[in-house]
């Protein structure tokens, strides 16, 4: 599984609206020109060295992380009623999926590669927490989230925990990934229930990956297929301009 | 700068056309803030409007910068880089020249209430710009601190994970928001101001690029 073809499948994949905005985004940093009036600094230019600048974020991010540092959890009375609903369609158009053919398909480097049943999923140990989910966009919710400590899931399956990264495909056709040291923390849980229920349509059912310890943008819901690997199989923003590691 | 320094201690009469005002590294740093604080207020508005704090406050998109909220990120996080290491070093110099303890220092409540009013009747002396004058220093004292703290507070809304400490100091990821957004409209009020007092003595400019 490569970059290029995950890239070339979302694309396929991508609504047709989207993909216009994907390519009006990609070559509309135009505030600077409407800042200054004219096109004094090239447009591809800077937009170069700013992806070069977000990629070096990355590995400051990276460097910055601490593993052993959790994000704050909050009393049950604090969580945000109701949950605001996020995507990038309407709350109407969240996917339906069936619970009792859902499989979480596994790939990539891990040594059991069985596709997950709803069921097995749900009888391996469970915990649940209390955190505060926070948006690119700047406003963040208290919500209470359960399901397996993902550490736990990638050590059952066998995963080589030394690769780089875990990526995602999700059943609304957003693709995510994240870097094995946020995989293996100890809040990031692969999530089932929210606020001690079946995970609701709208926040992901039948599952979603949450970390406290990322913006909202990297928490995949309705995960279909997970794959470990050592290319970065990049996400559904980052690939129009959002910064990939999107640590909190 | 420490020519610049003793010469104003030590001569009764100041010689201003004769005196480099500012020394090369204040002027360096100065214009590179500028730039770096162009480039945060303008993207850092786009990042606002995409989820306001306020109902009744959003900024129309033609002064902000980025295009979109992921354009107005990669220059916002890019931008913070240069105000950071530009702003560090700068506080470096101004603490190892003793140049911060030398114009921004002492600062009198009684100094700075004389020359707001002399100020307000317009009776300011501006014919020595090697010396501040007492509202001067307090703003541009002001100017610093909110610099330091809009950093500080960026860090919080940035990593509220990863420093703790800080995020307790700034009230949480919301409260960090808040002090983040009122820090931004302290440098806004100042940068108005700024432009204003140097427009109206255009000497200050000439100072701050030729140093004289």
């Amino acid at each position: 599984m490569n970059r290029k073809d995950i890239v070339r499948d979302a694309l396929r994949e991508m609504p047709r609206r989207s993909r216009r905005l994907f390519l009006q985004r990609s070559l509309s940093l135009g505030g600077l020109s409407l800042l200054t009036g004219c096109s004094v600094v090239n447009e591809d230019k800077a937009e170069d060295l700013l992806r070069h600048v977000s990629r070096f974020n990355d590995r400051f991010q990276a460097w910055l992380f601490d593993p052993n540092k959790l994000a704050p959890t909050y009393p049950e009375s604090m969580i945000t009623r109701p949950f605001p609903f996020n995507a990038f369609y309407s709350r109407e158009d969240a996917p339906t999926v069936d619970a009792e053919s859902y499989r979480l398909e596994v790939s990539g480097l891990v040594m059991d590669k069985h596709a997950w049943t709803l069921r097995e999923l749900n009888e391996l140990p469970q915990t649940s927490q209390v955190t505060r989910h926070i948006c690119v966009e700047g406003w963040s919710a208290i919500g209470k989230w359960g399901g397996v400590p993902f550490a736990t899931f990638l050590k059952r399956i066998g995963a080589d925990l030394t690769a780089r990264y875990v990526g995602f495909k999700c059943a609304d056709d957003y693709y995510q990934s994240i870097d094995m040291p946020t995989a293996l923390h100890s809040q990031t849980l692969l999530t089932l229930t929210y606020d001690g229920k079946t995970l609701p349509r709208e926040y992901g059912f039948p599952m979603k990956l949450r970390m406290p310890t990322k913006l909202g943008y990297k928490n995949p819901k309705h995960i279909t297929a997970l794959f470990v690997t050592n290319t970065n199989p990049g996400g559904y923003w980052e690939d129009q301009g959002y910064n990939w590691f999107g640590g909190s | 700068m420490d020519r610049a320094g003793k010469l104003h201690l030590t001569m009764s009469e100041p010689q201003p056309q004769r005196l480099t005002t500012h020394p090369g590294w204040l002027r360096a740093t100065h214009w590179l803030n500028a730039l770096a604080v162009l480039v945060m207020v303008t993207s850092g508005w786009r990042i606002y409007d995409a989820s306001p704090l306020f109902s009744f406050l959003e900024f129309p998109n033609a002064i902000t910068l980025g295009g979109w909220l992921g354009g107005a990120l990669l220059w916002h996080f890019a931008g913070m880089w240069l105000l950071f290491a530009n702003g560090v070093f700068y506080l470096i110099m101004g603490i190892v020249t003793g140049r911060f303890r030398r114009q921004l220092f002492p600062l009198r409540p009684v100094q700075i209430w004389r020359d707001l009013v002399a100020a307000i009747r317009g009776q300011l002396s501006h014919d020595d710009l090697t010396k501040y004058n007492a509202v001067q220093k307090l703003a541009y004292v002001v100017a610093i601190i909110d610099l330091v703290v809009i950093v500080l507070s960026g860090l919080v809304v940035f990593k509220p994970v990863q420093f703790p400490l800080l995020r307790t100091v700034m009230g949480g990821y919301e409260g960090a928001r808040i002090v983040h957004f009122a820090c931004m409209a302290i440098l806004v009020a100042f940068v108005l101001v700024h432009v204003v007092m140097a427009a109206a003595v255009p000497r200050t400019i000439l100072a701050m690029i030729r140093g004289r």
